[in-house]
C-alpha cells in the first residue's frame, strides 16, 4: 500500500487550488446571492482541461486517473462547488459514458468538443415521478425505423441550459421495464426540445439547474449510447463514477468549511484567549478534522479502484454517503464555530452548509446509497 | 528566435523559515518548493512572446542550476508551456557560480534573449541576470517591466524612482525582470501537465567553479514585541513611548 501521490498527481491538485483561490473565490458570494451562471468561470475551467480530464488524450481530453480528479474536485469544491458540478457531471455522467460506450464517430462528433470543454453535456434521468426509483422512466422513444421520437418531462438536470449536448434516458419498450429503457445522445438544439426556468435553489446556486421538455424530438437511430435495451444498465453505470465526484464534491465542501473554521478559531479572541484553546472549540475541530480524512480515504480508495479496473460501485457508494454525511455535519459545525459570523454571506460557511444538503440528496439519496450498500453487503 | 528563461528553485513563500548546524543551513525539511514567483513571471512572458504569431519565437527553454531533487520544479514549468528544461548539475552555491554555469551553457547554446527574474524570493540576491549580461558580453536591462518586439529590436520599460524609462534594445540581451512583466503566472493546463514527462529535460554537467562567498551564518529578525494600546487621549503618552522606548523619535 502506497499513500504518496505522484509528482503529476500534485501538480493537478495545486494547480485546481491556484485555479479556484485565483479565479472562483473573486465573486463567488455575489454569483451564489444572484445565481449567475459561472460563464467565464466554465470557460477557464474548459481551458485548463478539467471539463475534460478524465477523457483519453486521444479524444482531446486530459488523459488523467481517477485520483487525480478527486484532488482537483477537493480544491474546487472548497471554493466553489456551483463550478465543481459543471466539472462532475460533464466528466464522470456525460463524457465516461459516450467514451465508454459510444462509437467512435459519437466521440469524434461529440466527446472531443466536450473533452476540450468547449461544448459542455447534461445527463437527463430524473423526472418528475422518476428520483430515486429511476426505473419508473415515462420519457419514451419510440423507435420509427431511422429515428426515436422522444416525448416528456426531465428534472432538476444540471447543465440544462447551457449544455450542447444531453445523454437522455427514454423508455423505448415499456413491457420490459426497466431493460427497455435506450440511452441517447440528443443535441439540445433539436427541434423539439423546451428548456424550463433556471430552479430557485437553496445552495450550488450558480449552477443552472432546468426541467428539460421534449415535445416530438427526432433523434437519429446512430445517437443510442450503446446495445438496445442496454440505457437503465449504462445509467446506473455511469452514477457509479458520478458519485466518486460527488463524494469529492463533498470532501471539498467539508474541508473548504473545515479550513475556514480552522482559522477563523486562531484568530478569535474569546474570554482572554483564542477560541480554539476552548476545548469546546478545539474537540470540534478535532472531529472535523478525522471525519474529512476518513471522506477522503473514501474517496481516493474508490478512485483507486475505479482506476485499477477492479468494481468500485460499492465503494462509490460508501464515499458518496460518508462525505456527504460529513459534509453537512462539518460545515453546519463550521457556522457554529463562527457564531454570529457565521450565519452572514462574508464569511462563506453559511454558503458551504447550503451547498452541503445537495450532496446528500442528488446522484443518489444517502439513503440510496444505504440500499446499494446494504445490497452489496448481501452478495 | 529562442529565449532562456533562468528558473530558481524556492520554498513556498508560506514556508516557516529554520536553521540547522547553528543556524548555518537552512533546514530544508518538510519544505514545498517553487517555481521563483519573479521566474514564473518571467516564463508567462515568453511565452506570451512566443503565442503572438506576428513574434518569430520558437522556442522557449528553462534552464536551472540545482540537484536532481529540482527536476519537479523544471517539470511544472514545461507543464506551463515552456519546450526544453536544461538542467546543469550542481549546487546553486551563490550568484556568481549560479551565472557562471548558465553562461558556460550559454556559450555552447546561443540564446537571443535571456529572461531573469529580479531576485528570488529566498535569497534575495538580486545578481545573476546582471552577472550572466557580464560572462555573457550581451546588454542587460534590469528592472524590466514590459517586454515587447519592434521589428528585429526589444522595447522594453524599466521601473526607476517615480515613473518609467523606455528601452530599446539589440538582441542578444539579458532582461532582469519584475512584477508588471506579465498580469499574473499561468496555471499550467492537464494536458501541459501529462505532456511535461514527454518534453526534454536536459542535464547537463556542471563546469569548474570557483566560488568566492560562503554563507556563514543566518539571523532570524527580532520577534516583535507585544502591542500597547493607548487610549486615544493619551497623546502625550504615545510621544513618550515613541520617544524613549521605541527610540523613532
Amino acid at each position: 500500500m502506497n499513500f504518496e501521490f505522484t509528482e503529476e498527481q500534485l501538480m493537478i491538485r495545486d494547480a485546481a487550488r491556484d485555479f479556484a483561490q485565483r479565479e472562483l473565490l473573486p465573486g463567488v458570494i455575489e454569483r451564489d446571492d444572484k445565481a449567475t451562471y459561472p460563464t467565464e468561470q466554465v470557460k477557464r475551467l474548459g481551458e485548463l482541461g478539467f471539463l475534460g480530464m478524465l477523457v483519453g488524450l486521444e479524444y482531446d481530453g486530459g488523459g488523467m486517473d481517477t485520483i487525480s480528479y478527486v484532488l482537483a474536485m477537493e480544491e474546487i469544491s472548497k471554493v466553489d462547488s456551483s463550478v465543481s458540478v459543471i466539472m462532475s457531471v460533464n466528466n464522470s455522467l456525460v463524457c465516461w459514458g459516450v467514451e465508454k460506450y459510444g462509437t467512435e464517430a459519437q466521440k469524434q462528433k461529440y466527446l472531443k468538443p466536450m473533452a476540450r470543454g468547449e461544448k459542455i453535456g447534461a445527463f437527463l434521468l430524473s423526472e418528475p415521478e422518476a428520483g430515486s426509483d429511476a426505473t419508473s422512466q415515462r420519457t419514451t422513444a419510440v423507435d420509427m425505423g431511422d429515428h426515436y421520437l422522444v416525448n416528456g418531462t426531465k428534472n432538476w438536470i444540471t447543465n440544462g441550459k447551457s449544455a450542447s449536448t444531453y445523454i437522455v434516458m427514454a423508455q423505448t419498450h415499456s413491457e420490459l421495464k426497466h431493460k427497455g429503457i435506450n440511452v441517447l445522445i440528443v443535441d439540445a438544439k433539436s427541434e423539439g426540445i423546451s428548456v424550463g426556468p433556471h430552479e430557485n435553489k437553496m445552495g450550488m446556486r450558480a449552477s443552472d439547474t432546468c426541467s428539460v421538455m421534449f415535445n416530438n424530438v427526432k433523434v437519429p437511430k446512430e445517437n443510442r449510447l450503446g446495445e438496445e435495451g442496454f440505457g437503465f444498465k449504462l445509467a446506473m453505470k455511469s452514477l457509479e463514477g458520478g458519485r466518486i465526484g460527488i463524494a469529492s464534491q463533498a470532501l471539498g465542501i467539508a474541508s473548504g468549511a473545515y479550513e475556514l473554521a480552522l482559522k477563523y478559531a486562531q484568530e478569535r479572541k474569546a474570554f482572554g484567549k483564542e477560541i480554539i484553546q476552548h476545548q469546546a472549540i478545539a474537540f470540534k475541530l478535532a472531529d472535523m478534522a478525522v471525519e474529512i480524512e476518513a471522506a477522503r480515504f473514501f474517496c481516493l480508495k474508490a478512485a483507486w479502484l475505479k482506476d485499477q479496473g477492479k468494481p468500485y460501485g460499492h465503494a462509490s457508494a460508501m464515499a458518496k454517503l460518508y462525505a456527504a454525511e460529513t459534509a453537512m455535519k462539518v460545515t453546519t459545525e463550521a457556522v457554529q464555530i463562527h457564531g454570529g459570523y457565521g450565519y452572514v454571506k462574508e464569511y462563506h460557511v453559511e454558503r458551504l452548509m447550503r451547498d452541503a444538503k445537495l450532496t446528500q440528496i442528488y446522484e443518489g439519496t444517502s439513503e440510496i446509497q444505504k440500499i446499494v450498500i446494504s445490497r452489496g453487503l448481501i452478495a | 528566435m529562442k529565449i532562456l528563461v533562468c528558473i530558481s528553485n524556492v520554498p513556498d513563500t508560506t514556508t516557516k523559515v529554520k536553521f540547522k548546524e547553528e543556524n548555518t543551513l537552512f533546514d530544508d525539511s518538510g519544505v514545498q518548493w517553487i517555481i521563483n514567483p519573479w521566474d514564473e513571471l518571467a516564463l508567462t512572458r515568453a511565452l506570451e512572446l512566443k503565442e503572438d504569431a506576428g513574434n518569430s519565437v520558437d522556442e522557449v527553454s528553462v534552464i536551472h542550476v540545482g540537484g536532481a531533487q529540482t527536476d519537479v520544479t523544471l517539470r511544472k514549468a514545461l507543464a506551463i508551456g515552456a519546450d526544453k528544461a536544461i538542467r546543469i548539475d550542481a549546487c546553486p552555491a551563490d550568484a556568481y557560480s549560479v551565472a557562471g554555469q548558465i553562461a558556460a551553457y550559454l556559450k555552447e547554446n546561443p540564446f537571443d534573449i535571456v529572461f531573469s527574474g529580479i531576485e528570488s524570493s529566498d535569497y534575495n540576491g538580486s545578481s545573476v541576470g546582471a552577472m550572466i549580461a557580464e560572462f555573457m558580453d550581451y546588454s542587460g536591462v534590469s528592472s524590466v517591466t514590459s517586454v515587447a518586439f519592434e521589428g528585429d529590436e526589444l522595447i522594453l520599460y524599466r521601473a526607476i524612482p517615480g515613473g518609467k524609462q523606455k528601452i530599446k534594445a539589440k538582441i542578444p540581451l539579458v532582461a532582469v525582470v519584475q512584477k508588471g512583466i506579465a498580469t499574473e503566472p499561468r496555471i499550467p493546463a492537464m494536458r501541459g501537465i501529462m505532456m511535461a514527462r514527454k518534453k526534454p529535460l536536459e542535464v547537463k554537467p556542471a563546469i569548474e567553479m570557483q566560488i568566492l562567498t560562503k554563507s556563514v551564518k543566518f539571523e532570524m529578525p527580532e520577534a516583535k514585541g507585544a502591542c500597547k494600546m493607548l487610549d486615544a487621549e493619551h497623546v502625550e503618552q504615545l510621544l513618550e513611548l515613541l520617544k524613549n522606548e521605541a527610540k523613532v523619535l
